[in-house]
């Protein structure tokens, strides 16, 4: 009637403790990890929704960490990298190619030659951690203009420099953005931290800033811009280096 | 939402406690806050330090753990990144659950009838307070609503502990920082923001044992069957025996 009987009472119990139990089981099966992956577009475009084309959060100059962390590749052990390193960068030249109309090869010289924006930002990493540094760099929607993108390009992927494993031939890092948060206004490809030329171990010569997301998304040692259609065939197909590894492409939570 | 009591028998009655809206919240929110607490520990495992204000001065973390053992995180090895999505699609069925319950009591009535503390109730929270430390538990008609101290406990959880966890948790985005600009400065900065995440969820975990130490102390199977079928049993005429169990069955 209105009270549970033992045989419903046992089952409560049962349940109770199977259900404890299988969290761990649940969380390692590939499909139950596909839907709860599907909570990443939601967040996006509940996301985007409210914030539009609103600016992170910029500071003032006394808020600037003075121990800001460098994460993930520190200083690549590339051969192509230390040879432009030990000339300062001077033959560097950032690659832009992919869905656009006129391909670029830019020196860290005509870099500095397009429009550009400072900041004072936190940089916040996916492991939990905040550090505020000062940052100028070319728009990135400068960069895109001048190399003109074509109508099918929807992201743009960063190739770096740099293997986190700093073998020769390991993967390289990478990751991607879409055309929406490319054309951001803080979006900038920044060649100079604090005042001063940016630092090996936090990116030199030219690192991303995507001042809303989270640090995985903010390439360091940038070799070349790709403007692609899909991203599916590159590296194994989810967008970047972290994005390969289970980590979400939209970071901005 | 009320319906009549139904007599059991001489000195027991089944009354309607919980309709069907505050038992689904209920346990989908167990569920929710189970894999909240446990894919949250996971996350925090990857920096297991806190800190105040706006960033990290990593050298004056104001607590660090050393290590957070697996049996306590899910998944049960180290992966921030399924940790997170796990984390996030949780968060989201509880907001939504979230919600719901808080409608349904607004507008229902129920926050008023059944957990807004009376003038009278509230100039009796020493009395509550040692009753509670006794472990003596209201009988009879005096069970048939929350007592003060309950009542205050509830709202605490429901109306700031909870929706804490939703605040400072988006506060921890930086595109919801950039969304509600107002967001941050309010919490005191990012890394404020992680740390109170943090007290929070430990508010809830601490009330989350309590809860379950004394419901198992006040009649489990009453309590339990309460919050399954909605009615819950008291006595009519409580008796000064040593008898203290509404465990056995009635019918």
């Amino acid at each position: 009637m209105t009270v549970i009987r033992p045989d419903r009472r046992h089952l409560l119990l049962a349940g109770g403790a199977l259900a404890l139990s299988g969290c761990d089981g649940l969380v390692r099966n590939a499909q139950a990890q596909c839907t709860v992956k599907k909570a990443e577009q939601v967040s996006k475009r509940t996301q985007r929704a409210l914030a539009r084309d609103a600016l992170a959060p910029e500071y003032e100059e006394k808020d600037i960490s003075k121990d800001f962390r460098a994460n993930g590749s520190v200083d690549p052990s590339a051969a192509e990298y230390r040879a432009l390193k030990a000339n300062d960068f001077r033959d560097y030249q950032l690659i832009v190619d992919g869905l656009v109309e006129t391909p670029l090869a830019l020196s860290l010289a005509e870099l500095r030659g397009l429009p550009s924006r400072t900041q004072i930002t936190k940089h916040d990493c996916v492991e939990g951690w905040t550090s505020i540094g000062k940052w100028k760099g070319a728009r990135l929607s400068a960069v895109l203009n001048r190399a003109r993108l074509k109508p099918e390009a929807k992201f743009v992927v960063f190739h770096c420099f740099d293997a986190l494993d700093q073998t020769e031939d390991g993967e390289r890092y990478y990751t991607s953005v879409d055309i929406r948060e490319a054309y951001h206004e803080q979006t900038i490809l920044a060649y100079e931290m604090n005042d001063e030329i940016l630092p090996i171990k936090h990116g030199a010569p030219i690192r991303l800033r995507l001042e809303r997301q989270l640090g995985y998304k903010m390439a360091k040692y940038i070799k070349r811009i790709e403007a692609v259609e899909s991203f599916a065939h590159i590296g194994r197909g989810k967008g970047g280096y972290w994005e390969d590894r289970g980590y979400e492409w939209y970071a901005g939570i | 939402m009320t319906r009549p009591d139904r007599p059991l028998g001489p000195d027991r009655v089944a009354t309607w406690r919980h309709p069907w809206p505050v038992r689904l919240t209920h346990w989908v929110n167990v569920i929710c806050l189970v894999f909240l607490l446990m894919t949250g520990l996971q996350i925090l495992k990857a920096h297991p330090h806190l800190y105040w204000g706006l960033d990290s001065t990593f050298d004056d973390a104001w607590i660090s753990f050393g290590t957070i053992p697996g049996w306590l995180t899910l998944p049960g090895y180290r992966d921030l990144a399924a940790g997170r999505n796990w984390h996030f699609f949780f968060a989201w069925i509880f907001v939504a659950n979230g919600m719901l319950y808080l409608l349904y009591i607004l507008f229902s009535g129920r926050l008023a009838r059944m957990m807004e503390p009376s003038r009278e109730e509230l100039a009796h929270i020493p009395d509550s307070v040692v009753e509670h430390a006794k472990l003596k538990f209201p009988e009879g008609e005096a069970a048939r609503t929350y007592n003060v101290i309950q009542k205050l406990t509830y709202l605490v959880v429901l109306l700031i502990l909870l929706p804490m966890m939703l605040v400072t948790g988006l506060g921890m985005s930086p595109m919801m920082n950039a969304a509600i600009p107002e967001l941050l400065p309010i919490l005191g900065g990012r890394q404020s923001a992680r740390t109170l995440h943090f007290i929070a969820a430990m508010g809830i975990t601490a009330f989350a044992v309590v809860h379950v130490l004394l419901v198992f102390l006040s009649g489990p199977l009453n309590n339990l069957r309460s919050m399954v079928t909605g009615w819950y049993v008291i006595r009519t005429e409580p008796e000064p025996s040593e008898e203290t169990s509404d465990d056995r069955d009635p019918s």
